[in-house]
């Protein structure tokens, strides 16, 4: 099969990290702070780097946007079994703003520039929680979606695809070319081993703007203040009906 | 003593048992209980205890590892480490010659497992980097105000510190060393080095002659019971012609150097103390950026060797750095390192600079406090020890002789000064690295502590039943925490699947000995809650439960251990904490 695999990787705020509001509340403080892959992101790059082996595909490009920071991000993709990387430069206020819009317009021009057959995504970033990446790319590209898939096999030219949703499991068949983002059950991702760091160091990273892309990565959202969620209070016991009731009343609920 | 590891497990624990009794005269219904014991529950399964050739779960399973050629490999990047790498590749270029230089750090990032007060002199800097001002070195606090004080209980007495002895700070920097480790690493990397942090140096390689001939990185993908996991892949074996070990206090492969090679043979052994560290930012109001404090005395007694620092930076926020330092020959078991420090936050002195603050992170690391007669051999055939891994400050050495009480909290760092050594690599005949020591030592009750060689710090500590319990007061939540909360701020963790990396020879020592006659130290002198005994599930006796996720990799443990039955072993590459700027 002569098939190319997108998959987008994130870095983010390493998930055991305590996280402090910035003194000015305009975001989360990120400087010096310990960083790595967005865990749903390993897995996608694992499955890619897993139908590559079976021989389904022929080549995995791993795509991240951000500051050179984010090269190190790529280089465990590599280093994970990825062919390429491309580094989308975003930096300063551009990536403070950046959200899923705008890495879904990216994701949709890359696809069709590098002529892509498969994107595979994780299915949210632990940052931000959004979950809208996979969906607005499939969207722009008019492409079908394989979302939270905890299970993908590739059946002549469609796509199986095992989802995790409320009710339980879910199977569908989608055409290629798709969108799949990844569930944490789709596997277990192998470690960037350090003979394959060395090795991913010779691997090509090609660096592009998004205006190359033609790509406007300016928001249309501001974020107005960032707080910390407030401290948990006790809760009271009561003894009887009443006294909830009226607790109710007196906190102004009824 | 007859070698006790020629019996049986069964003979070997009655032994122990026998020497307990003569040593300690525990009282009869312990010594029957630890006799009598039913099965310990296992609790260690690391392959370094239990070797993987032996073990049937291993049958088959590819066990090559995969070779690289390196001239020098530096085991850690810290401030030994990295200044190593530099000059190596300084002297490099300035004699036009390739030289490949990779230094393995088990932290996720640079920086990230470095913790220290810190108080650094310029002068070694100034002679590895000269215009590290231009380069952007994070020496942004220089040292205006040095206070000194004695506390007691309600007060603090301020004592002179005159210039020229060794604890006058002026002209020293207040850094976050962990952001100058960090600005250490680009410069390496703009110079060449390979850098590889998230890799832990497991196992020393040795030649057939017996010298050093690399290092290879942990394996991963074990499961906590020991046995291979899908995900599992060999370390890489990393060969080199010299190959420094700068692992900071208490290295786990220098421990196995030291055996080898016999370098503590001619030297007294090493005595440590636990440092244990917090970021405040505090009211702008009571910030004095420059200010460095220092105190002895309360909360500790006389015979207990400590103190605290207090370091106003200046970095833009508010941000003072402090902690609390606790000599590790302390006597009595029920002493926590972490509670005394919880509890000095509350001395009249320090609460007017606290309140209203936040505390924003927490860390804890074993220092060397030994002198200069601690320090062992530093070379060895293929290799040798590098920063704080062998030795400390030679300004203990006059410090020892001084008779103020003084304190001045180190920066941790030295690098190593030698002229030359014999090397088989003919392009590096003579290195030199620039030598210093920032000024430090800790207070020592001179007075009282004239002598060296009091031994190893894990055979001071008396039994509980000699002792008293410390009372300690419940933490405010403000001023003091707990200890969990403390350890969530040190953003460590590990991959829960794996062997717990503090391994323990015998797995029934811990009850058996360490509960049964010290009450169990290691829950109190841990800074991270590791070790914690449980009752049995069947109700009758306890079991030590280890929550090795929790580490900071202090070492403290190691040190401690009266039995000497941990041994600290390096867990899976990019686990641990994650400081930032400690």
């Amino acid at each position: 099969m002569s098939a190319r695999v997108l998959v987008g990787v994130k870095r983010v705020i390493d998930y055991a990290v305590k996280i402090r509001v910035k003194p000015d509340h305009t975001g989360v403080v990120t400087d010096g702070v310990k960083h790595s892959m967005n865990p749903f992101c390993e897995i996608a790059v694992e499955e890619a780097v897993k139908l590559k082996e079976k021989k389904l595909v022929k080549e995995v490009v791993a795509v991240s946007c951000g500051p050179q920071q984010v090269q190190e991000t790529i280089r465990t993709a590599l280093a994970m079994g990825a062919d390429r990387g491309i580094h989308v430069e975003v930096s300063g206020k551009d990536y403070e703003t950046l959200g899923p819009l705008q890495v879904s317009k990216i994701l949709a021009a890359l696809a069709k520039k590098e002529q892509a057959d498969l994107i595979i995504l994780g299915k949210q970033a632990i940052d931000d929680d959004c979950n809208q990446t996979g969906q607005m790319t499939a969207a722009l590209l008019d492409w079908p979606q394989g979302t939270f898939a905890s299970e993908v096999n590739i059946e002549a030219d469609k796509l199986k695809v095992v989802r995790e949703v409320d009710g339980g499991l879910e199977t569908i068949k989608i055409k290629l070319p798709a969108v799949v983002t990844a569930d944490l059950r789709l596997n277990t991702p192998r470690y960037a081993t350090l003979p394959n760091i060395m090795k991913a160091k010779k691997k090509k990273i090609a660096n592009v703007k998004p205006a190359d892309l033609g790509v406007d990565v300016s928001s249309r959202l501001e974020v107005l203040k960032v707080d910390e969620p407030p401290q948990r209070q006790g809760g009271v016991k009561v003894e009887t009906v009443n006294d909830l009731v009226r607790k109710l009343k007196e906190a102004g609920r009824i | 003593m007859f070698p006790a590891c020629r019996y049986s497990l069964q003979a070997r624990k009655c032994i122990r048992a026998l020497k307990v009794v003569q040593a300690e005269h525990v009282a009869p219904q312990v010594y029957s209980t630890r006799c009598s014991s039913s099965t310990v529950p296992r609790i260690t399964t690391h392959y370094t205890v239990y070797p993987r050739d032996k073990d049937p779960r291993w049958e088959g399973v590819e066990m090559e590892r995969f070779a690289d050629e390196a001239d020098v490999v530096i085991v850690g990047g810290g401030p030994a480490g990295l200044s190593a790498a530099i000059r190596l590749k300084q002297l490099a270029n300035q004699h036009e010659k390739e030289l490949r230089v990779c230094v393995v750090e088990k932290a996720s990032q640079i920086g990230a497992h470095t913790l220290s007060g810190a108080c650094l002199e310029a002068t070694a800097l100034n002679e590895l980097i000269p215009d590290w001002k231009e380069r952007g070195a994070p020496l942004n606090t220089p040292v205006t105000e040095d206070k000194f004080s004695i506390l007691t209980e309600k007060y603090r007495i301020p004592v002179p510190i005159l210039p020229g002895l060794p604890m006058n700070n002026h002209g020293n920097y207040l850094v976050r060393l962990g952001n100058f480790v960090r600005w250490l690493g680009e410069q390496a990397e703009e110079l060449g080095v390979e850098l590889y942090p998230g890799y832990a140096a497991a196992e020393v390689l040795f030649h057939e002659d017996g010298s050093v001939k690399g290092i290879a990185t942990n394996d991963v993908g074990i499961g906590k019971d020991g046995s291979p996991k899908d995900v599992f892949e060999r370390g890489m074996e990393l060969h080199a012609k010299v190959t420094l070990f700068g692992e900071g206090c208490h290295g786990h492969l220098a421990k196995q150097l030291y055996k080898q090679f016999n370098l503590r043979e001619n030297c007294e052994p090493q005595t440590y103390a636990i440092g244990l560290k917090e970021l405040w930012v505090i009211d702008e109001k009571k910030w004095r950026p420059g200010r460095a404090e220092h105190s002895v005395g309360w909360p500790l007694n006389r015979n207990t060797y400590g103190g605290s620092f207090l370091y106003h930076l200046n970095e833009g926020e508010p941000l003072v750095a402090l902690g609390f330092v606790v000599g590790l020959d302390y006597t009595n078991p029920y002493l926590s390192p972490f509670r005394e420090f919880q509890r000095w936050k509350h001395h009249p002195s320090l609460m007017s600079t606290l309140e209203g603050g936040n505390r924003i992170a927490y860390g804890a690391r074993a220092l060397n406090e030994g002198g200069f007669q601690s320090i062992p051999k530093l070379t060895f055939p293929g290799g040798m020890l590098i920063g704080c891994s062998p030795h400390t400050h030679t300004h203990n050495k006059s410090a020892f002789f001084t008779f103020l009480l003084t304190i001045v909290y180190s920066a941790l760092f030295s690098f190593q000064s030698f002229v030359s050594f014999h090397s088989p690599a003919p392009i590096c005949k003579e290195l030199t690295v620039a030598s210093q020591r920032a000024p430090s030592c800790l207070s020592r009750q001179f007075l009282d502590r004239i002598s060296f060689g009091v031994g190893l710090d894990s055979a001071q500590l008396k039994p509980a039943k000699d002792c008293a319990p410390i009372e300690y007061p419940k933490p405010d939540g403000k001023i003091s925490f707990d200890l969990l909360s403390s350890v969530a701020l040190s953003g460590t963790n590990h991959e829960h699947d794996q062997p717990p990396h503090l391994t323990l020879k015998d797995d029934s020592v811990p009850v058996a000995q360490n509960l049964a006659v010290y009450d169990g130290p290691e829950q109190r002198f841990c800074p991270a809650g590791v070790y914690e005994y449980v009752p049995l599930e069947t109700g009758d006796g306890m079991r030590l439960q280890i929550n090795a996720q929790n580490c900071v990799h202090c070492k403290t443990c190691d040190i401690k251990d009266p039995s000497q039955n941990i041994n600290w072993v390096v867990p899976e590459g990019s686990g641990g904490p994650a400081y930032n700027g400690m």
